[in-house]
Order: C-alpha cells, then sequence, then structure tokens
C-alpha cells in the first residue's frame, strides 16, 4: 500500500507519520508537497499534525486553500482512505471533509499529555483491529482541539456512527460529546485530535497508535484481494 | 480605492473562554457593569475595485477564507481610503 504523507510550510508531525509507515509498518509513504496537483499514485492520504501557515487568520484555513487540497478531495470521494491528525483534522474541517470545527482549548491552554480514548466506532476501516470500546491511551498536543457542531449535525454523527474516538474519564479540552474523533459519512475520512502516530513505535513505549494504521492496511489489503 | 473593515466574532452560540476570562478580570478590578465580553479579529483590507461588485467579492473572501461561518460570524464596513 502506498501512503502520501502531505507537507504543508509548518507542518511538523509530517517525519512521525512518515516512519511509522515506512520503518514500522513496512509499507511505501512519500512526501507530497502542498502544491501537488495529482495524487493519483496513492492508496492513502496522510495529512500530519503542525501549525500550517503558522495557524495564522485560523487553524487550518490557508492550508486548506493549497493545490493539494482539491486532490485530497477527489481521493476522499473516490474513496480512499484519508486521515487528518491535529493540524490535519483543523484542515480536514476547514475543507468540509468533516463537518463542525475545531474551537480554541476551554482552558486557553495548550495541552501535551497521554490521554485515554475509547474505540466507540471499531467498524471503520482506521479501527478494525482495535475491540469496540477498548479504551487505549494516545497523546495530544494541540490548544485547538475543542471539537464543535451544531446540534442538528451532533444528532447525524451519533445517528451514523460517525463518532470513532471519544476522551475517556477526562476531556482535555471541552470538546462537544467528548469526541476526539469523527468519520465522514461514507466512513473513510477520519479527523482526529490525538496523535496515533506517536504511539506506534516500541522503543516509545506504546503501540496503540500504530493499530490504526495496520487497520487501514488490513483493509486495504482485502478489498484489494476481492478485486482481483 | 476603498478601506473594507471586516469584523469577526465567534458565533453567539459559542463560549468565547477568551472573552470569559477577560470578564472575570474586569470584574476582579471592580467593573461589575460588564455583562459580557466577546473577543473578536479585525481585518483592514485596502480594495481598488474592477467590474466586479464590491458587495459579492467581499462577501465571498470572507465565507471561502476569512471567517469559518461555522464557528464565526462577520459584519464588515466599505469606507474610501486615503
Amino acid at each position: 500500500m502506498k501512503f502520501a504523507v502531505l507537507v504543508f510550510p509548518g507542518s511538523n508531525c509530517d517525519l512521525d507519520m512518515y516512519h511509522t509507515i515506512k520503518d514500522v509498518l513496512g509499507e511505501e509513504v512519500e512526501y507530497v508537497w502542498h502544491d501537488a496537483t495529482d495524487l493519483s499514485a496513492y492508496d492513502g492520504i496522510l495529512v500530519p499534525g503542525g501549525f500550517s501557515y503558522g495557524d495564522y487568520l485560523r487553524c487550518g484555513a490557508m492550508a486548506n486553500q493549497s493545490n493539494v487540497m482539491e486532490e485530497v478531495k477527489k481521493a476522499a470521494a473516490a474513496g480512499k482512505p484519508v486521515l487528518g491528525v491535529c493540524n490535519g483534522f483543523q484542515i480536514l474541517t476547514e475543507a468540509g471533509l468533516l463537518p463542525g470545527a475545531l474551537l480554541r482549548n476551554k482552558n486557553l491552554k495548550f495541552i501535551c499529555k497521554d490521554v485515554n480514548l475509547r474505540v466507540v466506532n471499531n467498524d471503520t476501516l482506521f479501527t478494525n483491529q482495535y475491540n469496540k470500546d477498548e479504551v487505549i491511551t494516545i497523546p495530544i498536543a494541540h490548544g485547538e482541539g475543542n471539537y464543535y457542531c451544531d446540534a442538528e449535525t451532533l444528532e447525524q454523527l451519533q445517528q451514523n456512527n460517525q463518532i470513532v474516538f471519544t476522551y475517556e474519564s477526562e476531556n482535555p479540552n471541552g470538546s462537544l460529546a467528548d469526541i476526539a474523533g469523527i468519520v465522514n459519512e461514507r466512513g473513510n475520512v477520519l479527523g482526529m485530535m490525538p496523535h496515533p502516530e506517536r504511539a506506534a513505535d516500541e522503543v516509545l513505549g506504546n503501540t496503540q497508535g500504530l493499530t490504526l494504521f495496520k487497520s487501514i492496511v488490513k483493509q486495504w489489503r482485502e478489498s484489494n484481494v476481492n478485486q482481483a | 480605492m476603498k478601506k473594507v473593515k471586516v469584523y469577526v466574532t465567534l458565533r453567539e452560540s459559542i463560549l468565547d473562554p477568551q472573552g470569559s476570562a477577560v470578564q472575570g478580570s474586569l470584574h476582579n478590578m471592580g467593573y461589575e457593569e460588564v455583562v459580557d465580553v466577546r473577543i473578536g479579529k479585525y481585518l483592514e483590507l485596502q480594495i481598488e475595485p474592477k467590474e466586479r461588485d464590491m458587495d459579492t467579492l467581499i462577501k465571498e473572501m470572507c465565507e471561502k477564507l476569512l471567517t469559518n461561518t461555522v464557528i464565526e460570524d462577520y459584519r464588515y464596513e466599505v469606507e474610501e481610503a486615503n
């Protein structure tokens, strides 16, 4: 499986994503600069965390105007897996690929620590290797992770099972309904504030995030075998 | 040349934690009269009008980039630039 890791000016989790895919999972991966105009060579798109364009104006607002985002929309429409982590999640909401928005943390602080997450939905291409309601520990590092959407959208998210991860035991940022990660209606675009790529290598003492990347690869292999 | 002043604030339905913190400080300072504080952004654009309609142009820019209408409201004023 071949992944693209998007790189915007100010991305800083791109190396962790790349390392996870290449060195830990052993799959193909390339960095793709924000002005790229073709993503058709890739089977999965990873939108990493960081501070694209310095978070000027609004997190993810200017990254969303990059050439590559039109291609990300095409990839999403084609059903390819698209994962946005942290700033990547913010960019995907700005792009309208996921509903809602990320507001300033309720306590106004940048929070960098491990949090517990509940896998609310393990029936997605991103979470099929987790158990339902499994509680995992994944680090967060953000100042704007307070998920918000209107009541109608929240009801849709709940009805369609689009809430994938929720904060367990403690909500660090004030997010609505303890939301930590959601998928689009089709289930092939996931945005999440916690960083699975920072919990994917044995030397770091936690590989609970690796399961997410393994899920993506497993699903892709199975659907490819079926097609062949 | 026109000067366009754009004011952006969080939508009324959304809690503004910065505004609440500032309101708390003002109360501590004895300004109990303050009922609410909302913190927002102010943008100033110098625009040389061409064929395109100014209002359409400004609204487009506001809704495509300058604001996120999921969480923010905006209003603007157009003045003659000096």
